[in-house]
């Protein structure tokens, strides 16, 4: 994660979960986890005098809120994500629960990842409102409502009906979106798969479990064979034993790209809010041009354009001078308005297209470096579950040959 | 001496098929082979197939023949291979035989190479005569006749290969034993010519002899042995407890396997998802390829490693679990041969006991009726007694050298059953764990290989160092 803005200043991170109880909003008992976030001015620590670090508890539920209102302040970002809200992608010895203490634990590395990744953000890392998230505990709440994002916030029927409509989208974000699309639905299926091959290792090595159970009980009655025999099982002790860390590590691979599989989210979301600008930029401009039509028509008097008004001016008799008058004048003055919200919108569309993109070529950037990272820790965690391997049935093959 | 020999274990008031065996050609010569020279120089005996109990061999004799020698040198001299199955169809039936192929040095074969066709009801037929001829000495398993579970038919490829290994090693095993590769019987199976051996089956002891037999063995476990030797139960301990702990182990590979095999199911479907993901990047193609064929790679070594398994670990275990049968029955015959032996021996005890009173009492009531004096009929009954018992304490001489040649045999094959069990298993055991040595350095070369053209590719474009 790149140094800059506000991780240059401070370090940030969530040191620990505790569980609390309290009444909730319909004054009912709930036990929740919350988490302790750290900061500690930069050059403090490299001082070396180390002082105590500020800190604050949190609740997911606030994380949450944080995430919204930056996702509406900062709609040309491809804002983190959060790590899931509930276990998905779960295997059989893995808790679905989310009091489970790995699910906790597991939940706490993502936070941090989270606020990290925010920190270091070139736009997100300078937020007030986040600036505050870290350091102020009371009534941050308050402050983030009375930014009043919320009524910022499109309506998911509104971006999706641009979705439909809009006519000339900027290419490389309908293709970011489809790309959006198929990195969710792989990753998805990656991870779904993964999760049960797991299931299945977990299977083998715990069986081998037996092994050491049967040849320690059988060694009782050989009498040559029975050390080797007995030092055997203890290896197969050993092997299915071994799973358990295997398979964690395993879960930090997972977590990485659970990351990425909701970073797809984002970057879906900031194609579609582009989708809404150009929809609103077509349909600005569609309107002005229609308006200036029907000035032209009421000033050459044809009727180009089917009107209800045409119509029945036409059935019932033309309007007087008068109302014509007033008519242009009307129009013109929408159209004045039209234009300066053409221009507008056309402003904020392209500028909307250049943050846009500038943050997702950075994200790609990003994207592109951390799974790389990804696959080689993989990579690793395979090579030592190798290594792992060859140890042990090594020594159980020396056991063996005693036998 | 040669001659006919009869088989003891046929009461000797039949007449029973005598089996005519020319001894000459058993005659070893010494020098040809070591681990033979357990066979006392006594020409009387021959190959132990059969017991001649109207010659005056002593048990010591015989406790000879049986000591084995442990250091006993490796000189093959016989060499068996089963391979090559093919079906036969006929209007009857459908059944597959199997190439049986022997080379040989030994002088008793009339060449030395042979090869015939046998199918799996010959090979029981062998094992039977085994078994029949030397009741308390073990004979490897054969493969089981019929595998209900999961099989699906008679002639899956799958199951003929593993029954032809089975029967491999069966024939292997039999003529490895010193007592049992110079077999009569062995010898037809492995040389005979497919009317020849039919011929050969239809003689030997007559169904009624056999049905003879089966009855004793029946009373005789009815009545139950009374002394058995300490060592004897023990080896019954030791089978009970041995019989659980392969069959344990037995279950064990069979759900390893099962496990490795759903694992490899979702495994297959890894890489296709990488692959996948690749035509969707630019960058990232490359790397997303590359785990794409590591864990193709890894699939199939994956699979490998489970046949392995399957082909390798399992049948050994599995025919040291159908061994543990063999075990306790052999224990059971010897048993008998016991029960039979102590019966024989009340027998004797209670007819001296009768001739003692016998001759207390003075029946005159029914023989003055008859007509005789008292004097003749007490001289009429004595002699009957005395006949009586003399061919009672030929019988119970008999069944004591019986026993005792029972005994030694099976103490003798013991020692050599679990030496050949020790070895097997550890052989099995290691092979194991040297196949699953490699098949992870295999799995480690391919993810290192990733890792290393990542990293060159790395160094190439001056990224950041991976330590």
């Amino acid at each position: 994660v790149e140094r800059t803005s506000l991780l240059k200043m401070m370090e940030i991170s969530v040191a620990e979960a505790e569980k609390r109880t309290g009444k909730n909003a319909v004054n009912m008992q709930e036990t929740y986890t919350v988490y302790l976030i750290e900061t500690r001015p930069v050059d403090a620590a490299s001082e070396g005098t180390n002082p105590v670090p500020d800190s604050l508890w949190r609740r997911y539920s606030e994380f949450e809120l944080l995430r919204n209102y930056l996702l509406v302040t900062y709609p040309f970002s491809v804002v983190p994500p959060l790590p899931e809200k509930r276990a998905e992608f779960v295997w059989h010895k893995l808790s679905a629960d989310n009091m489970d203490p790995d699910f906790v634990e597991r939940r706490r590395v993502g936070l941090e990842n989270f606020l990290l990744r925010v920190a270091s953000h070139p736009d997100l890392s300078s937020d007030k409102i986040f600036y505050s998230f870290l350091t102020e505990e009371n009534g941050w709440k308050e402050t983030v409502f009375e930014t009043g994002f919320q009524a910022k916030a499109d309506s998911r029927l509104k971006a999706l009906n641009a979705t439909f409509r809009v006519k000339n989208p900027d290419k490389r974000f309908a293709e970011m979106k489809h790309y959006g699309d198929e990195l969710q639905s792989v990753i998805s299926q990656l991870l779904r798969v993964r999760a049960r091959a797991a299931d299945r290792l977990y299977g083998v090595y715990k069986v081998h479990g037996n092994y050491g159970r049967v040849f320690s009980e059988w060694s009782a009655i050989e009498k040559e064979m029975g050390d080797g025999l007995q030092s055997a099982g203890h290896h197969m002790d050993a092997y299915a034993a071994s799973v358990d860390d295997i398979l964690e590590e395993e879960e930090h691979y997972a977590d990485q790209l659970k990351e990425y599989l909701f970073y797809a989210d984002a970057l879906r979301a900031v194609c579609r809010k582009h989708e809404l600008t150009q929809y609103e930029l077509e349909m600005a401009a569609q309107d002005l041009t229609s308006k200036k039509q029907q000035r032209e028509e009421l000033a050459t008097g044809t009727i180009r354009t089917f009107s209800l008004k045409g119509m029945t001016s036409k059935l019932f008799g033309q309007e007087t001078p008068e109302q014509r008058e007033a008519k242009v004048k009307m129009l013109e003055t929408q159209i004045e308005e039209g234009e300066e919200l053409v221009k507008e919108r056309n402003t904020e569309c392209e500028e909307f297209v250049k943050s846009a993109w500038v943050d997702i070529e950075r994200f790609k950037e990003q994207k592109d470096h951390d799974l790389r990272e990804a696959l080689i820790s993989y990579a690793i965690m395979q090579i030592s579950m190798c290594k792992k391997g060859i140890q042990v049935w090594n020594n159980a093959k020396e056991c063996f040959s005693k036998m | 001496m040669s001659g006919f020999v009869v088989d003891s274990t046929v009461s000797s008031g039949n007449s029973s098929v005598a089996i005519p065996t020319d001894i000459s050609g058993q005659i070893l010569d010494l020098d040809e082979d070591d681990d033979l020279e357990v066979f006392s120089k006594d020409t009387t005996v021959t190959d132990g197939s059969s017991f001649n109990a109207s010659m005056q061999t002593s048990p010591a004799s015989m406790i000879n023949q049986y000591k084995f020698e442990e250091d006993a040198e490796d000189t093959k001299d016989i060499f068996v291979t089963v391979d090559n199955p093919e079906s036969h169809v006929t209007a009857i039936e459908t059944y597959i035989t199997y190439r049986v192929v022997t080379k040989t040095t030994r002088s008793e074969f009339d060449s030395s190479e042979f090869e015939v066709r046998r199918r799996y009801q010959d090979f029981l037929w062998l094992k039977g005569r085994l078994e029949e001829a030397h009741p308390t000495l073990i004979v490897h398993p054969l493969p089981e006749k019929f595998v209900v579970k999961g099989m699906v038919e008679r002639f899956n490829e799958d199951f003929i290969e593993t029954r032809r290994r089975a029967l491999h090693r069966f024939l292997n095993k039999i003529a490895e034993h010193p007592i049992f590769s110079s077999s009569e019987d062995f010898k037809i199976f492995l040389t005979a010519a497919p009317g020849e051996l039919t011929s050969y089956k239809k003689q030997g002891p007559g169904f009624l002899s056999r049905m003879g037999e089966t009855v004793k063995a029946v009373a005789a476990a009815v009545r139950g042995v009374r002394n058995r030797p300490q060592e004897f139960t023990e080896m019954q301990e030791y089978v009970e407890a041995f019989s659980q702990k392969i069959s344990s182990l037995d279950k064990v590979t069979q759900r390893i396997v099962r496990e490795q095999k759903e694992y490899l199911e979702e495994l297959k479907e890894c890489g296709p998802t990488y692959a996948l993901w690749s035509q969707s990047e630019e960058e990232l193609a490359e790397p997303l390829k590359d785990v794409a064929g590591c864990v193709d790679r890894c699939c199939k070594e994956t699979e490998e490693q489970v046949k392995n398994l399957n082909d390798n670990l399992i049948p050994v275990l599995h025919e040291y679990a159908l061994c543990t049968d063999t075990l306790k029955a052999v224990l059971r015959r010897r048993d008998n041969i016991q029960a039979d032996f102590e019966a024989k021996t009340e027998a004797l005890a209670t007819k001296k006991a009768d001739r003692d009173t016998e001759s207390k009492v003075l029946s005159l009531a029914w023989d003055s009726l008859v007509g005789r004096s008292p004097e003749e009929v007490k001289q009429q009954k004595q002699q009957k007694l005395k006949g009586e018992i003399k061919e009672m304490r030929d019988d119970l001489d008999k069944a004591e050298d019986r026993l005792e040649w029972a005994n030694n045999a099976l103490k003798s094959d013991w020692t050599r059953w679990q030496k050949d069990m020790r070895t097997d298993l550890r052989s099995a055991f290691v092979d194991t764990a040297e196949r699953n040595v490699n098949y992870y350095e295999k799995c480690l070369a391919v993810w290192e290989s990733f890792l290393h053209s990542q990293r060159t590719d790395a160094e190439g474009n001056g990224n950041v160092d991976f330590s």
